[in-house]
Formats: structure tokens, sequence, C-alpha cells
């Protein structure tokens, strides 16, 4: 398997407080890695830092090989990342076609010249826009397309804005998804669709995925690796299994104190227990 | 606060049933009251009452002045009458409550009023504010000395505001009618000139001598035929225009484009049509209008569109303005002088205004992008700030001695040849075909926006304005996509500042003040930010009616007012209507089309889909439904 994305000695501090301390992290192609982690783990701060949101003070960070630190977030994007946000930050007065139009910017080209002109190329290349966009909005059954192309993202559920957001990464066609808590705020069975729905992204739209979660279920369905943060550092790495019986994992969760008493609680329990806050 | 609060429980426990006529908030309607009698005191004091009432408007009885001064009950006292009744809950039947309370703000304002009075008549503090004058008492006593004129006011302002009150209490068709009416009237009065013009020009000027005075002013009787035949018009074809709408709403898409087309073709003919006929007043205004137009086209895309705040934008139009002079007036400083300019480009002949144009813009675009380039970094208070700067730099450079030898200093460049086109001549002695030219050029600037807006580089511009960290983070290169909008507004108002050359004949630096920024900024404000429509409208009603910063508009009498009105329609603007004159009418209309649409989806006119699907749970479903589904009931915390 090929090398995706590769964080080396990376740290990020703010202030005083050290928000990643040192992290080592990869993804290859085709994996889909979840980052847990109890609230003010760094799991944002790290996908801040992968997209050029946060620049490291130390370390590198590598995408296909290359340096990504000192990239702009638009020159990163382009290299082929695309990110959510864990509170949803859509363009709220575009339409649903917009958006996820607009995100297909770095993949073209015409500016001035050709709408003003009208030339074949710029009608062809908004032709293929609005056609990626409407295939892209597609993936999601009928929720986002039909009459809501032409609606104002403002007036979408909850549940889906977070799928239009997922729409919109996936529309400037990247290798790396870096989704941020996506099934936050989503009842059980629109979570339960979402996850087969990520499992799809990778088989059919053939992208990596890194995906930060508090829903363990989600996480144990559809994650070939899981990390776990805290305090900015990785405690533990490897399979839903091998990290949900770790100890020091459930110590991070639950505190010592209740790691020792429950004499080895389960994950699952400990997880929910550190996700109070969507 | 307590007070409304107050009246809100009140409200709430009679809402249903007819209230008695002392169920009134007193409290409010006195501040109500107390508000109106300052701001009659204040338009009193700034000189507009007694300014406005040489302007007629219904001769004999009605000046501008007039109207301004008894329309502060009028309003007052509705909106003292005015209840908000919060969605859920059942309107309040409005009755003889409403009257008492537009009566009493009516009162309290007239009381205040009359208080002035004695003070304008015992005092002379006229070295202190100008306009303490007997003029003033004349006018607001109704020229019957203090004593009647006291109890004059206090009538009025009761009568007034009782009728602005009981405006809740006539049933809505009336209402309607009544209104139209109103304004109608109010409309004919007011563009007199336009119309006498327009009446004129087809030769009719027999029918504008009956309707108006002599002196100005629409004469009562024809004044009430036009009110009668307005009501009666809106009577008969009542619905006739939402039937007319939803008629075209549901055509098919290429009909509708059809029917779309046809209008436009229309609007067009009667843009070529129209100015014939109309004299060189109405033209000379519509001109102006027209670079306004184009001016805040421009500042639309920079600030509407890509949501740069940019308020030296008049940078680009002294730049568009001086760089045509520079290159077609014979007197250019830079000729006679014997600097490097003529010593290298002595050559140069004077050019031709069409030759000259391209080079213009040109160096727009360039001044854009050395301006935006370390501008564009900044954001929000910065920005503004800094646009400010340059836009008062490149005013400043113009004037300054060292640059006198190009660009003339303060005494401008002279003798700028009209436009040539080889038949005749387009210059400021003939409006009409300034106007034609600058209807083109609005027809480009049109074009250009709703081109560039539905494309790539405009939606990227909408991503910014709407948030510019995640637009980065989407893959749009902010900075240049920025700097596209900055140079494609310098372009529109280099437009208008070529043909502002030709048309005057001269330019001096003091045509390009800080003022002509924002008064372009409060045209696209009022009209409607980011919307093609609403910041031409915006141009009309503001350009056209009050005037541009140095142009008269059609209520010449404002000029000295014009600022105030301005400041005051913005800051009224900006609290009650922020969208602007005319909203995006595409995406409201999509809002109100979304209740059918969503109801057609729910019965099933999809095949394949069920209610669950699309009925997605709004907010974050409740902690138990997770618990449930993960089974974990009550494990933890
Ligand atoms: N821009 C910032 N400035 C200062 N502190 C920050 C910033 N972003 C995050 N932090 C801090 O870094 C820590 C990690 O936050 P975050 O990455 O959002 O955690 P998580 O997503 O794991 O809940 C928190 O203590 C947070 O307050
Ligand atoms: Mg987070």
């Amino acid at each position: 398997m090929t090398r995706l994305l590769e964080i080396e000695n990376v740290s990020i501090t703010f202030g005083g407080l050290k928000a990643i301390d040192d992290l080592n992290f990869h993804v290859d192609e085709g994996e889909i890695v979840s980052v847990i982690g109890p609230n003010g783990a760094g799991k944002t701060t790290f996908f801040n830092t992968i997209t050029g949101l946060v620049t490291p003070q130390i370390g590198d960070i590598k995408f296909e090989g290359q340096s990504l630190i000192g990239l702009d977030p638009n020159e990163i994007t382009a290299r082929g990342l695309a990110r959510t946000f864990q509170n949803v930050r859509l363009f709220p007065q575009m339409t649903i076609l917009e958006n996820v139009m607009v995100a297909q910017h770095c993949r073209t080209n015409q500016r001035v010249i050709g709408p003003l002109f009208r030339t074949a190329a710029w009608k062809k290349e908004e032709a293929e826009i609005r056609e990626r966009a409407e295939k892209v909005l597609g993936f999601f059954g009928h929720r986002l397309v039909g009459y809501r192309l032409e609606q104002p993202a403002f007036v979408l559920s909850y549940a889906n804005r977070r799928r239009l957001e997922i729409a919109r990464a996936m529309a400037t066609q990247p290798k790396l998804l870096l989704l941020d808590e996506p099934v936050a705020g989503m009842n059980p069975k629109e979570s339960e669709e979402l996850t087969h729905l990520i499992g799809r992204l990778r088989s059919e739209w053939g992208f990596s995925i890194v995906m930060i979660e508090h829903d363990m279920g989600v996480v144990r369905d559809v994650s070939d690796r899981v990390v776990v943060l805290d305090h900015g550092v990785t405690i533990a790495q490897g399979s839903y299994e091998e990290v949900s019986t770790n100890p020091t994992v459930i110590e991070a969760y639950l505190g010592k104190a209740a790691a020792e008493s429950e004499g080895g609680g389960s994950l699952d329990s400990a997880a929910h227990s550190g996700e109070g806050a969507h | 606060m307590t007070a409304t609060a107050a009246n809100t429980s009140d409200a709430m426990a009679s809402a249903p049933g007819v209230r008695s006529a002392t169920d009134v908030d007193w409290r409010r309607s006195a501040n109500i009251g107390g508000i109106l009698g300052i701001t009659a005191v204040f338009i009193g004091l700034v000189g507009m009452a007694v300014g406005l009432d040489k302007r007629m408007l219904i001769d004999p009885v009605l000046s501008l002045g007039y109207l301004f001064v008894l329309a502060i009950p009028l309003i007052g006292g509705w909106i003292a009458a005015r209840e908000i009744t919060l969605e859920g809950m059942t309107a309040p039947i409005k009755g003889a409550r409403d009257i008492v309370a537009g009566a009493v703000a009516g009162l309290v304002g007239g009381a205040v009023v009359a208080m002035f009075l004695v003070m304008l008549n015992a005092w002379d503090l006229q070295e202190l504010l100008p306009n303490w004058s007997d003029a003033l008492l004349d006018m607001y006593t109704f020229g019957q000395g203090v004593g009647v004129g006291i109890v004059l006011v206090l009538v009025v302002g009761l009568v007034l505001g009782a009728i602005g009150g009981a405006v809740h209490v006539i049933p809505a068709k009336p209402r309607r009618l009544l209104s139209i009416a109103v304004q109608w009237v109010i409309s004919f009065a007011v563009l007199e000139a336009v119309i006498d013009d327009l009446l004129g020009g087809f030769g009719l000027q027999a029918v504008a001598d009956v309707i108006y005075a002599r002196r100005g002013g629409l004469l009562i009787i024809p004044g009430l035929i036009i009110g009668a035949i307005a009501a009666f018009v809106a009577h008969r074809f009542e619905g006739k225009g939402a039937e007319l709408k939803t008629q075209y709403m549901e055509l098919e898409p290429e009909r509708k484009n059809q029917v779309s087309k046809q209008g436009l073709i229309i609007m067009v003919v009667l843009g070529i049509v129209l100015p014939i006929f109309l004299g060189k007043i109405v033209n000379e205004l519509l001109s102006n209008v027209g670079l306004f137009i184009l001016l805040a086209l421009g500042l639309n895309v920079v600030i509407g569109r890509a949501g740069i705040l940019d308020i030296g934008y008049v940078a680009f139009f002294a730049v568009g303005s001086y760089m045509m002079a520079f290159l077609t007036s014979p007197l250019a400083p830079w000729r006679e002088s014997d600097g490097i300019l003529s010593a290298v480009f002595g050559w140069l002949p004077v050019l031709n205004w069409f030759v000259a144009l391209p080079i213009v813009v040109l160096t727009a675009a360039i001044v854009g992008v050395l301006i935006g380039t370390p501008v564009i970094r900044m954001r929000g208070d910065y920005l503004a700030i800094v646009t400010l700067g340059f836009g008062e730099i490149i005013r400043l450079l113009f004037l300054s001695d060292w640059l006198a030898p190009t660009f003339g200093g303060a005494q401008g460049i002279r003798s700028i040849p009209g436009v040539n086109l080889g038949f005749a001549e387009i210059n400021g002695t003939d409006p009409r075909a300034v106007f034609y030219l600058v209807a083109i050029f609005v027809a480009i600037a049109i074009y250009v926006s709703s081109q560039l807006e539905t494309s790539r580089l405009g939606r990227a511009w909408m991503a910014i304005r709407e948030d510019e960290s995640v637009a980065e983070a989407m893959g749009i290169n902010t900075v240049t996509t920025k700097l596209f909008a900055f140079v494609v507004g310098a372009i529109l108002a280099s437009f208008s500042g070529a043909i502002f050359a030709a048309k005057v004949g001269s330019v001096f630096p003091n045509s390009f003040e800080l003022l002509v920024s924002i008064i372009i900024l409060v045209v696209v404000i009022v009209g409607g930010m980011g919307n093609i429509p609403g910041v031409m409208m915006g141009a009309v009603v503001l350009i056209g009616v009050l005037g541009g910063p140095s142009q008269p508009g059609l209520l010449q009498e404002f000029s000295e007012f014009k600022l105030l009105i301005y400041g005051a329609l913005l800051v009224f603007m900006m609290l009650k209507k922020p969208e602007g004159l005319i909203p995006n009418a595409a995406r409201n209309r999509e809002l109100h089309q979304e209740e059918a649409l969503q109801d057609a989806w729910l019965k099933g006119d999809k095949p394949g889909t069920t209610k669950d699907e699309v009925d997605d749970a709004g907010p974050a479903p409740s902690a138990a439904d997770i618990d449930g589904s993960l089974g974990l009931g009550g494990a933890t915390s």
C-alpha cells in the first residue's frame, strides 16, 4: 500500500497550551482511519493543521511524498485533501447546487473571458461543473436534488446540512477526505445510513478517509484503524477491538479511578460519556 | 422595556374580543408622541420645513415642507396604534383603542411643538441656530400667531394622530384603495417636472397646464380626479397583478424565458423611444442617473458580490475621468509643460474618445491591481479604512503641485472634447445623446455583472462573502479571486469616469471627494446589495429624486438637505430593511415556493418517496435516542 499522508513529529501550541504534542500519524491509500478521543483532545486542531488553517511550529506533513507545510489552505485542497467542519460551515445564502459547484473551483479554470464571450470551452466547463455537482448530490439519494437544488442552504435540516457539507468536500475531487464528526446530531437511523455511505465513499469513489467520530458504533463499523488522541498525544492505535479494550484508552475517557473500579469497562460507554458537547 | 412587556401580557390576557377605548399603553403612546414632537422641532431647526415650503405640491394647500411636517403625526399615530402579533397568536381586533392611541401620540407631539413655539416666540436664538426664525414660527402656527397657533398645533396633532391610528381600523380593501390614491396623487405632485416635460414632448402641454398650477403644484380638482382614477383602476383590476404573476410562474421554463425576453425588448424600446419626447432637464437627470448606475453596478460587484467593503471606490471613477482627459484634451497640461512626459509622448496625437477608451480601461485595471494587491489581504474594518485612504490619496495626487504639470493640480484639465462619432459629437450640451451613450455602457455593465455572477468567478465571490476561511479551505484562491472583483469594479467605474469627462468637458480634483464614494455606497445599500435591479433602482430613486453629490435631482429643493436625507435613509434601511429596496428576488421566490413544493413532495408526487425519508429530524435528537441505539441505556453519566 502506498503512503498517502504522513505526519512527522508535529506540535501545535496555543499560548501555553500544547494542543498537539509531537504527533506521528499516517494514512495509506484506501484506508479509513478513525480518530477518537475526549473533548479537547486536539482532534479538530489536528484537522486544522493538515488543511493548513493552523501551521505547525515543529514537524512535517507530507501528502503523496510532498510537504504541505507553508501551503495555503486552497493549495492544500488542490493537492487532493478536503474536509468537513465539526460545526457545519456551509455557504448558507448560496443554493445547494451553488455550494457544490463552487467547491469545484480548484478543478476548473474559466475566469472572465469565457463567460463574457460565452465561449465553447466555458459552456462545456459549466455543463461539466453542474453535471458533477448533481452526481455528487445524487449520492445522498433524493434529499439534496430535485427542487432542493435551487434552494438556499440555510433551509436545510441539520442532518441534510451535514450531508451537503460532505457533498461539497466530495466535489473538490479529493484523494483524502477528512470528516469531522460526520454523524454528530443525527438520529440513529440517519447515522446508520451515513455509516453505510462512508463505506461507499471508499468503495465507489475511491476516497481514503480520516474521520473524527464520537459514535463508537460508526467507528466500529467503518474503520480499518483507530487512533486515540488525548491531550494532543497518541495514546493508542490499532484495530477497533484492540483499542476498545486498551486500559489506557478507557482511563483517558473515564479517569483512572473509574477505570479501575469498573475493572475495564467497555469503550463504547466510555466514549459516550466523553461525547458531551455536540 | 417594562412598559412593552406589560402591554404584551395585557394583550395576551384579553387577546380575543373587542377592547375598550381606554385599553391603551399610555406610556408608549406618550413616548412616541415625544419623539414626534422632537422630530418636528428638528426638521424645523435644520431649515427643512421652511426651505421645502417653497415647493408647492398641491396648490395652494400643501407644500413639500408641510407634507414633511404633517406626515410626522400621521406616521406616528400609525406606529402608536400598531401592535406586533407574534406568530400563532390571534391578532387583536382593531377599534376605538387604536384611534385613541394614535390621538394621544399626536397630542403629546403637538404639545412638544407648542412648547417649542412658545420659546420660539419668546427668545431670539438666531445667532446660535440660524433657522430660529419668524418664518418658522409663522409656518408652524399656520400663519395664525402664537395664541391661535398653539391651539391649532394641538388640534392638528390630535386629529392627524387619530387618523394615523384609524388607518388600522379601516378594513383592508378601502385602506388599500386609499393608500394607492394617495400614492398616485403625491407621485404626480412630486414628479411634476418629469410629467410636465413628458406631456410637453407628446404635444399635450395643454393637459399639463390643466393639471398643474402656473407657479408649480398639482391643482386640487385634478388631484382629486387622479386619486379617484387610481383608486378606481386599483379596484377594477384588483388581484389581476397577482394572477398574472402566478400565471407567469406556472409557465414552462422555455415559455417563461420567452416572456422575460419580450419584457426586456419592451423595456429597451421604451428606453430608446422615451428620451426623444423628454426635454433637456429630464434627459440630463437620466444621464446622471446612468453614470451612477454604472458606478453602483461596479461597486456592487466589489461589495455586494465579493463582500469587499471598498469606501474609496471614487478613486477608479477619478482615474477614468482623468485618464480620458489626459488623452483627449488638446489643452492637457502635460502637452504644454516641458517635462519628460511631453518629451516622450509629445508625438501622441489628441485621441478620439473611442481610441482612448481601451487605454483608460487598461489604466483603471492596473490601478485596480496596484491598490487591490495590498488591500485585499486585509479583512473587515481594516480593509475599509485602507481603501478610504487610497481613495483620498488618488484625489490628493491629482490635486498636488507635484503632479500639476501632468494633471493640472486644482485647475484640473479643461477643454475635453465630447465623444466624436464622425457625424456628430456627444457632449454635455446634448444630454439626450449622453443618455444614449450612458445607456449603452449600462447595458454592457449589466451584461458583464450578470454573466460573471452566474459563472465560476461569481460563485467564488459569493463563497468568499459568505465565509472567507471556508472558501479558502474549499480550494478558492481568495486573493486572486478578490482581485478580479476589484479590477472588474475598477473597469466599470472607469467607464463612468470616461463618459463623465466627455460630458462635463473638464475634470477637477474636487469632483472626486470621499462623499462620492459614500453616496455610491448608500445607493448600493439602499437599492439592495448584490442585486442588479435593486442597485439600479437605488440609483434611480436616490440620484434621480434627491440628486448626486453635485448633480441636482428631481427635487432640487432637497439639495441643501440631501446629505441629511441620505444619512437618515441609510440608518432607516440598515435598521428596518437591510436587504434593500429590491431584495434578491430569485432567492425570495424560492423561499416562498418552498412550502408548496414540500407539500407536493410529501404527498408522494415523486414515486418511491416515503414521508420518513424526506422528513429529516431537524435539530439534534434526544439523548434517549442515542442511548437506545447503542444499547447503553444509562450505563454511564
Ligand atoms: N485557535 C485556537 N486558539 C487557542 N486554543 C485553541 C484553538 N483551537 C483549539 N484550541 C484549544 O486546543 C484544544 C484542542 O481543541 P480541539 O482540537 O478543538 O479539540 P477536539 O476537537 O478534540 O474536541 C482545546 O483545549 C482548545 O481550547
Ligand atoms: Mg473537535
